[in-house]
């Protein structure tokens, strides 16, 4: 299968090693991705808190290239992924706003694209059936909690992806990988996202709530699918718990990155080696590095 | 319980709720006080308006009010409320809605720091095609004057080469420009409309009462 491929901003940045690992995993799994030409950020939380019009026009430019590619959108980052598809379904379901971000953006723009979810895309549209078959090592048990946060299944009208309330596509991945998802009540809380630089004592404390939840339900790892996520419950970890004296020490992985140990891809190419909380200690227990 | 205490300060405006509906694009008037939103709200424990008291001022006309609060900064767009409402209401979309007409309307941002750092990434994006996730910091901190709270993770970030140190700048950036100066134009346009039906509708409930299902 062959997708357009939007990577966003973070992935060559706060978010390196999502990028890495989501390479290696589609090229053992023969997933096609290939990068939209010249794309654009996709103006994320900034665009929608100033803007409307500005919010739709500046994901429809890259999803344009991917019209003329003749290709649907995969989306690594969660908010990428729910710009791109907020877009989507406004410009098809309001011909006033279509025209709007047409005149804006300078060109036509008909939507034809759809926009995904990398998560969506791998385990639900590529399908467990064909990750099996190329798995090399079992997780043997560890004990996974899944956060999906916020922009992967909300607004559920819009993202189709999952229940809103209670996903489970990452817990069926972590289940096939020959793990253990727990059932734990803060799968998808916020984690204060786009208030992590002015606003950190929030993020501390939303992180530290979503940690503590993980930790009563056993959690040894936690996997997410967005580099908010990633970064506030993994480097803001760290701060949190100086800041509340509470421990948790849970490594906090992309779900590419677990998906690729278990495919026997070495750390390296996975990005294993740019955690805050130490992700290597519980693999190695499990000897799956 | 001193939060469930709303005071209208300035007087209230019967055009604030149209103009806020059709910002956002959903019914306001429809929310029935049930503060299912604040319940799944994961920041209002720093909001000075709980959310469903938003929607009661935007109902009652509490432009002021509403405008000047930092709750509307402090939205986090998680969309729960939205998720959740029972009345369909789309919360979240009407943060946005309040956010883009406290702006327009040439309101001082209660929260300035987030008003501070949305401007600085949209720059960046208009400037490069893409978020240079180091320079967004960088010019942050040197704007907002809080410049080493976030040490202990930069330096390791650095380390991991987690923060690119030099821009992409797209190929297409000039027309990023002009889409940016086209919606630009377009908020112009919209502030000089909305100013104008403000004085027509003053003059409308100075001297002429409308009268209930006749002419226009």
């Amino acid at each position: 299968m062959k997708y357009a491929y939007f990577p966003g901003c973070s992935l060559s940045g706060t978010a390196r090693e999502y990028e890495r690992s989501t390479r290696a995993v589609a090229r053992v799994l023969g997933l096609e991705l290939e990068e939209i030409p010249d794309w654009s950020c996709c103006g994320a939380t900034s665009a929608h808190a100033t803007d409307k019009l500005l919010s739709l026009a500046l994901p429809a430019r890259s999803l344009a290239r991917a019209d003329e590619m003749g290709l649907d959108v995969v989306a690594p980052c969660a908010a990428c992924f729910n710009r791109l598809r907020t877009t989507v379904h406004a410009v098809r379901s309001d011909r006033k706003v279509r025209q709007e971000v047409e005149e804006v953006l300078g060109q036509p723009y008909a939507a034809c694209s759809d926009a995904y979810a990398l998560p969506d895309v791998i385990v639900n549209r590529h399908g467990l059936d064909n990750i099996v078959p190329h798995l090399k090592k079992s997780l043997g048990g560890l004990k996974v909690a899944c956060y999906y946060g916020c922009l992967l299944v909300r607004p559920s009208a819009v993202t189709a992806f999952d229940d809103p309330e209670d996903p489970q596509t990452m817990d069926r991945l972590v289940r096939a990988l020959g793990g253990e998802p727990v059932v734990w009540p803060a799968k998808t809380e916020c984690c204060g996202a786009s208030l992590s630089i002015t606003r950190t004592r929030v993020v501390w404390q939303l992180a530290a709530q979503i940690l503590t939840a993980a930790q009563k339900a056993g959690a040894e790892a936690i996997v997410v699918a967005c580099p908010f996520c990633q970064s506030n419950l993994d480097m803001r970890q760290v701060q949190a718990q100086k800041w509340s004296g509470r421990r948790w020490n849970i490594p906090v992985y992309y779900f590419t990155q677990l998906l690729g140990v278990a495919l026997g891809l070495p750390p390296g190419e996975l990005g294993l080696e740019s955690h805050f909380v130490d992700p290597l200690g519980v693999l190695r227990q499990k000897a799956l590095v | 319980m001193s939060k469930a205490v709303l005071h209208l300060s300035e007087g209230t405006e019967p055009g604030f709720l149209r103009e806020v509906e059709q910002e956002a694009g959903t019914r306001v008037s429809l929310c029935y006080q049930c503060g299912k939103c604040a319940a799944s709200c994961p920041v209002s424990f720093v909001m000075d308006l709980e959310p469903y008291q938003v929607m009661r001022l935007v109902q009652l006309g509490a432009r002021d009010e509403v405008l000047r609060s930092r709750t509307i900064w402090l939205c986090a767009s998680c969309t729960a409320c939205s998720e959740r409402c029972p009345r369909e209401v789309d919360v979240a979309a009407t943060m946005d809605a309040l956010r883009a007409l406290a702006r327009r309307s040439g309101y001082r941002p209660a929260e300035a720091q987030v008003a501070l750092f949305h401007g600085i990434f949209l720059d960046n994006v208009r400037d490069t095609g893409r978020l240079h996730e180091l320079g967004l910091m960088v010019r942050y901190k040197l704007r907002s004057g809080d410049l080493f709270s976030d040490l202990d993770v930069g330096l390791p970030m650095m380390r991991h080469g987690k923060l690119k140190p030099t821009p992409h700048r797209i190929r297409g950036v000039e027309q990023l420009r002009v889409l940016f100066a086209r919606v630009r134009a377009r908020e112009a346009a919209a502030v000089r409309q909305s100013t104008g039906a403000d004085r027509e509708s003053e003059a409308a409930a100075g001297g002429r009462p409308e009268k209930g299902g006749e002419g226009r």
